[in-house]
């Protein structure tokens, strides 16, 4: 067996398949959605969930209350993870 | 080294050492180049990029920040299929010492040229072998010349061995800083682009696998499920290591074929086969040992140099070949591994002195100073009388440390 071809097979080499994962090329297509039902109302779907931090207005319109003293506290959590991710990407030299 | 002119096509040039590399650098029609300046490298690479602008040579120079980023380069343009060269020195050798293992373990051929200097501190240009020795665990074909022919010879050479289908590892050719990069020692027989074109066709890129835009869809050195598959990549280096010495053996036969001059390959034994006691060196010092071995010959002391010309593949085989008989071994060492027996050619071929053979390694021209071949003869003749007088003697390192003169 030649150099190259003992290079393939898991040694050096490997080719696309799928993984421990399964299919994973489609788990960005699907919505969040809000089993309000379930919910207690607790917030912290809105301090991680992208999506809406980037809409928490909706949230809010559609329903979720919090106490002012509790949305101060995740205000600044938020301002603090978005300082942190601003500050990642390279701050000023992005 | 025979030096009779089988083809009347090469012509003869007077170039530094640096030049004679960049020289074969074009014969081979290397595709791609890229390298970041350093002393005394520097010359190999202006010379390629002059060669470029003219149109001599067609290839692309990719000019980078910095040594990783050279060698990570032409690592991946060999990894695509391109013949590739980079060079470098010293300090930015070791800039590029994870790059090496990679592209050594990727199997990928290529070629570098190091030329050889200090590590500082303190700064220093000057030459010493420590830079080349300390990449000897990485997998890369590691060569040492001894005169500015060689160091294009062996450049030439180096891709055919390299792209070879049972060696598939990168070939790094070591020539000493200034002594040969800088020195021009006419005459240099330089082989015709016809004949350089027939004995090294272009590259198969498919040898031994393509990366390419819309080619087949693999990723190289991706998280193996077992690490076994790690262990049986290095079992498979260890081989090609191993079929690399029968290669080169071959590769410089045909070479002498084609220009007239015959090589080792893996070591020269210079007035060897009546020799008592035998000194072991490698790079352009060999020369001023091998006048130091004729002037104590005229003396009658019965000694010989063993040149080695490739650290990797050691020539194991030829080094136990030629010490068995030996009265005595000494071997001359540029450079030095701290903590260890001192010079590391020493520590590589004490492993190989059988106990009744006596034994010095001798480190000089550390830092560069100069050694002369009156200071040769004399650090030999005093370990043969050594031996004579007091018999078996085992010296594992003698520091030569001339006297300081203000």
């Amino acid at each position: 067996m030649s150099v190259a071809e003992k290079l393939r097979g898991g040694l050096l080499l490997s080719t696309p398949a799928e993984g421990a994962g399964g299919r994973t090329g489609t788990w960005r297509v699907y919505r969040p959605v809000i089993n309000y039902s379930k919910c207690t109302k607790c917030g912290i779907c809105w301090l991680y969930c992208l999506r809406m931090l980037l809409s928490g207005l909706r949230i809010r319109t559609s329903g979720l209350t919090m106490t002012i003293a509790r949305a101060v506290e995740y205000a600044r959590m938020f301002a603090l993870l978005r300082l942190l991710t601003w500050l990642r990407r390279g701050g000023w030299c992005e | 080294m025979s030096r009779q002119i089988s083809l009347a096509r090469q012509v003869r040039k007077v170039l530094v050492g640096d030049h004679a590399v960049a020289e074969a650098v074009k014969l081979a029609r290397v595709n791609v180049v890229s390298a970041y300046p350093i002393t005394p490298q520097t010359l190999i690479v202006e010379r390629i990029s002059e060669m470029i602008e003219k149109g001599e040579l067609k290839a692309d120079y990719v000019r980078v920040e910095s040594e990783f980023a050279a060698l990570a380069t032409v690592y991946g343009a060999a990894a695509g299929g391109a013949r590739a060269f980079t060079a470098t020195s010293s300090h930015g050798l070791f800039y590029m010492y994870e790059m090496l293992w990679w592209a050594a373990a990727s199997r990928v051929p290529f070629v570098m040229a190091v030329v050889t200097r200090v590590v500082g501190p303190p700064w220093n240009i000057h030459d010493e072998h420590t830079d080349l020795l300390a990449i000897r665990d990485s997998g890369w074909i590691i060569g040492m010349a001894q005169n500015v022919q060689e160091a294009f010879d062996m450049t030439l050479t180096a891709f055919k061995i390299s792209e070879d289908e049972r060696v598939l590892l990168p070939v790094a050719v070591g020539l000493d800083g200034f002594i040969l990069s800088h020195t021009a020692e006419p005459p240099l027989d330089v082989p015709s682009q016809e004949d350089v074109d027939a004995w090294l066709p272009p590259r198969n890129p498919r040898i031994p696998y393509t990366i390419e835009p819309g080619g087949e869809a693999i990723t190289m050195g991706n998280l193996p499920g077992n690490d076994v598959y790690h262990a049986l990549l290095k079992k498979y280096m260890d081989e090609s290591m191993e079929s690399a010495k029968k290669v080169i053996a071959e590769v410089y036969d045909e070479y002498a074929k084609l220009t007239g001059r015959r090589y080792g390959p893996l070591t020269e034994c210079y007035r060897c086969s009546d020799a008592k006691y035998l000194a072991i060196s490698m790079g352009a010092w060999s020369g001023d040992i091998m006048n130091a071995v004729d002037r104590l010959r005229d003396e009658g002391y019965p000694i010989g140099l063993l040149r080695i010309r490739y650290v990797r593949p050691f020539p194991e085989e030829d080094v136990t070949g030629w010490i068995n008989g030996m009265k005595g071994v000494i071997v001359f060492d540029r450079d030095y591994s701290a903590g260890m027996g001192g010079g590391v050619l020493a520590s590589e071929v004490s492993g190989f002195v059988p106990s009744n053979v006596s034994f010095e390694g001798v480190l000089a021209g550390i830092g560069g100073f100069d050694v002369s071949s009156d200071e040769f003869k004399a650090i030999m003749k005093e370990f043969i009388d050594k031996v004579e007088r007091e018999g078996q003697v085992r010296i594992r390192k003698y520091w030569y440390i001339p006297k300081i003169e203000r």
